[in-house]
């Protein structure tokens, strides 16, 4: 089928394109040295090259929290970050926040809450819990809700996400 | 460094990365060269001599609403900005970027569709689609799209004045002139000229801490775009409104502002009687398309709802 109208800029065709290069990442206390092109996002960086699967793609473009991460202790969404960005700082997935054996007490929470069925969004659900928990802004139940609000979970267990996050609040004092 | 950037279509200046980010995803922006001004020293809040505030570029959504001067001083601000994206988002969206977002006209985002902005002469796909989303003030047979941003909202409220840097040096643009109506060249957002950087945005010291309110209606209560949005700040002496601000979201390409329906309420009592003729005015010559024509409506009770939520707030 052939449009009849312009409706897109034609890509630049004689582009170079730039080879993939050396981009270090510090992830969960690992330097992990990797060849990637530049305009790999951190979110791909982590699931395609430094193999650590655990941070999930839902959207790609911002809309659902699955690829929440920590940079430096804040969350943000590794979908819309390029990898090459981040090598200055200390990025945290779900596999860097248990200690070994021991889950981390959101983890344990999540558990003992029954706070998720398929799973798919809970990296990314924890993750921006321990953000909520060390930025502090949340007190109510209400307030969790809209902090949690950047994370979609499509089977519905909000109620249990709540109630696992507030249990945690309560219990101790945080870790990072 | 200001140089390179100067090409529109070759350079794009990176900040936080969410919106371009998403826009390369889609094909929209497809930029040869992205200059990454994240290591610029236009990270932090500062106290001006005038009794305002200078909020640097990339300083992010979060740490500019939760900061205490900001909180203290510009509550409306405050409210605002968390009214929008995510937390995530927030921690990573920064101020220069938040002005500079684009439009979420689903055309405009579909590379399949004509769009006037995206590929100026191709036409318009919102005119005779699906525009729920679209503007009904000071639209073109060009573009109806709307500005998305809340942050800008309250910042052309406050009067903001937005400072930037450029190949021919600096220059200031107020909040009222930077943002543009579409007219028939839909494709420039805004003033900024190709290699101008955005370095702060300026907060007068009159920051309406009293009374004020931001009220923002959409399809959910939490991490989606205004269909509609009312900022307000007012100043009142026994019970006398003596200073009134009023600006729209999600309505113009540009955040609504009429300072004429903002002077019908000065000298008036703070009651909803004064409110009829501020509604009219300020949403004269407004324009209902297919599927957006319940805004209209919408703007008229929230404009009245948001004045009243201002009053009643004793801070
Ligand atoms: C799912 C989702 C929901 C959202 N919901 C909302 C919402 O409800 N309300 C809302 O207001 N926003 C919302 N946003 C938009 C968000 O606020 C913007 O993406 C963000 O503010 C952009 O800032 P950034 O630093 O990431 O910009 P970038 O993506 O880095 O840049 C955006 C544009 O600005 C230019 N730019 C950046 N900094 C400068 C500078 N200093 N000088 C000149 N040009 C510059 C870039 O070249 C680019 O063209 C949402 C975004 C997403 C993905
Ligand atoms: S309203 Fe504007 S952005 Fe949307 S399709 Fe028309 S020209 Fe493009
Ligand atoms: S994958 Fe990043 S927000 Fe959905
Ligand atoms: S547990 Fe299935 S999406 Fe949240």
């Amino acid at each position: 089928m052939t449009t009849t109208f312009p409706i897109n800029p034609p890509a630049p065709a004689a582009l170079l394109l730039p080879e993939p290069g050396p981009v270090t990442l510090h992830v969960n206390g690992q330097s992990i040295a990797l060849t990637i092109a530049p305009w790999t996002t951190l979110l791909d960086a982590l699931r395609e090259h430094a193999h650590l699967s655990g941070t999930k793609k839902g959207c790609d473009h911002g809309q659902c929290g699955a690829c929440t991460v920590l940079m430096n202790g804040t969350r943000i969404n590794s979908c819309l970050s390029l990898a090459v960005m981040h090598q200055d700082d200390e990025i945290t997935t779900i596999e860097g926040l248990a200690h070994g054996d021991e889950l981390h007490p959101l983890q344990q929470a999540f558990i003992d809450h029954d706070a998720f069925q398929c799973g798919y969004c809970t990296p990314g659900q924890l993750c921006s819990a321990v953000g909520l928990l060390s930025e502090g802004h949340a007190r109510t139940a209400e307030e969790i809700r809209e902090l949690m609000s950047g994370n979609i979970c499509r089977c519905a267990a909000y109620p249990h996400i709540v109630s696992a996050i507030q249990e945690v609040m309560h219990a101790q004092p945080l870790r990072p | 460094m200001l140089t390179e950037a100067t090409d529109p279509i070759a350079t794009r200046f990176i900040a936080g990365g969410t919106n371009l980010l998403d826009l390369m995803k889609q094909q929209v922006e497809q930029p040869a060269k992205l200059v990454d001004i994240n290591r610029l020293p236009l990270s932090a809040i500062t106290e001006l001599p005038n009794g305002g505030l200078r909020l640097g570029a990339l300083v992010t959504n979060a740490d500019t609403a939760y900061h205490p001067l900001v909180q203290g001083r510009y509550p409306l601000l405050a409210q605002t900005i968390l009214a929008g994206a995510s937390p995530q988002l927030r921690n990573k969206a920064t101020n220069g970027g938040n002005l500079m977002q684009r439009t979420r006209c689903y055309y405009f985002y579909d590379v399949a569709t004509p769009c006037n902005k995206r590929m100026p002469g191709s036409g318009c796909g919102a005119l005779g689609g699906y525009n729920r989303v679209c503007g009904i003030l000071g639209t073109s047979e060009s573009c109806i799209a709307t500005h998305p941003s809340d942050m800008c909202v309250a910042l052309a409220a406050l009067e903001a004045v937005v400072q930037v840097s450029g190949p021919h040096g600096e220059r200031t643009i107020p909040m009222a002139d930077f943002h543009r109506l579409p007219g028939n060249e839909p494709h420039r957002d805004n003033t900024l000229l190709p290699g101008e950087l955005i370095t702060a945005i300026d907060l007068p010291a009159q920051g309406f801490a009293q009374h004020y309110t931001y009220l923002k209606l959409r399809d959910r209560t939490s991490y989606a775009f205004a269909l509609v949005s009312v900022a307000v700040g007012l100043e009142l002496t026994d019970g006398l409104i003596t200073q009134a601000r009023l600006a729209l979201g999600g309505v113009a390409h540009k955040p609504w502002r009429r300072p004429a329906a903002e002077a019908m309420l000065v000298g008036q009592p703070a009651e909803p009687e004064t409110y009829r003729a501020v509604v009219q005015s300020l949403l004269a010559g407004s324009r209902g398309y297919d599927h957006n024509a319940f805004k209209i409506e919408l703007a008229e009770r929230a404009i009245v709802q948001a004045l009243s939520q201002a009053l009643n707030r004793s801070a």
